[in-house]
């Protein structure tokens, strides 16, 4: 017989042990309501979203992106082509990639329109069942982001207004800064339950509360609010 | 960690957004069917792997997912410049300049 060495693996009690799949049964303590929280987490389910190439330096295809949409087509990395009103944003995600988001039910009406203005070489393709939008708002997004992506998200380097692609949480994730107080992460669809308990436990800190649409747009005014009077 | 300069995002991103891809600037021999076994093998295998200036190929794929080229120090890993594929380098062994550096 050899010789071997036999360990106790599960020191029950001294070490909290989890179980694979103890990430299914992970309960955050949530605020009990949208004032007590100081990040609100709101998932803008079923927008359209659609990835456009295409050459830049092409005149036609700019003026056809911008016939089609009413839409100026960003040339660099980081100025969203964004109207709230409508809902409508066009972000750059490389030299010749953007990412256009509609509101719920408007892409087919989008890609038709970008069809019937583009020629030449380009592509459209309805990406929307393949990622999901997560609004972020509330005075600790800003910190909540800080512990996920190594990108630097102070307000002098990523001013409202400015969309990037970046390393979160280990995996990646599409990063907006729509508002003072209000931020956007565009996640993909087989990452989005893992991101979901990440961001979750990482805003447990904070107050964190899973918000309605409306809950959370009226908590990121007073947000704004609150962020405009410490800057005064 | 390093910072990187995308030449496509016109940003200075962290390490941790890119891959290294090896040794930039290697002409694919035109006509392959033609190539001897020498020429393919050097293609495919041999590497210069200095010690001091090389010219790598650099992958940014937690941003723009482009590649580019840099010429970085082998020795100190600084990293002197970054500029697009299908441009030159303007930093070359056996020059000092220091054009572009990262930081
Ligand atoms: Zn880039």
């Amino acid at each position: 017989m050899s010789d071997y060495a036999q360990m106790e693996l599960n020191p029950r009690g001294a070490v909290k042990s989890e179980s694979p799949l103890a990430m299914t049964r992970a309960r955050v303590a949530q605020a009990a309501s949208p004032q007590e929280a100081r990040v609100l987490i709101c998932e803008k389910a079923f927008l359209g979203h659609l990835v456009l190439r295409g050459n830049a330096d092409d005149e036609a295809f700019r003026a056809g992106v911008e016939r089609a949409l009413g839409l100026a087509l960003p040339l660099e990395m980081g100025p969203l082509s964004l109207d709230e009103a409508r809902g409508i944003s066009i972000q750059w995600m490389s030299p010749d990639e953007w990412l256009l988001i509609v509101p719920a039910g408007q892409e087919f009406a989008a890609e038709a329109a970008l069809r019937g203005q583009l020629t030449g070489h380009y592509a459209v393709m309805n990406v929307s069942g393949g990622q999901t939008l997560l609004e972020l708002s509330g005075p600790c997004v800003r910190e909540l982001l800080m512990k996920c992506t190594p990108y630097d998200v102070h307000p002098r380097h990523f001013p409202v207004g400015k969309g990037v692609t970046s390393v979160f949480a280990k995996s990646s994730a599409v990063i907006r800064r729509v508002g003072e107080a209000r931020w956007e992460l565009v996640i993909r669809r087989s990452f989005a339950d893992y991101l979901y308990s990440w961001i979750l436990d990482a805003a447990e800190e904070f107050g964190v509360f899973v918000a309605s649409g409306e809950a959370a747009r009226s908590a990121a005014r007073d947000a704004a609010r609150e962020l405009a009077t410490e800057a005064r | 960690m390093l910072h990187i300069y995308c030449p496509h995002c016109a940003e200075y991103r962290e390490e941790e957004e890119f891959r290294p891809k090896g040794e930039a600037h290697i002409a694919r021999p035109v006509a392959p069917e033609a190539a001897s076994d020498e020429e393919w093998g050097t293609y495919l295998f041999f590497r210069k792997n200095p010690r001091g200036l090389h010219h790598e190929l650099w992958y940014h794929a937690a941003g723009c997912r482009k590649f580019f080229n840099a010429t970085r120090d082998t020795v100190s890993y600084q990293i002197l410049e970054t500029y697009k594929v299908g441009q030159k380098p303007s930093v070359v062994a056996g020059q000092s300049s220091n054009k572009g550096a990262a930081k």
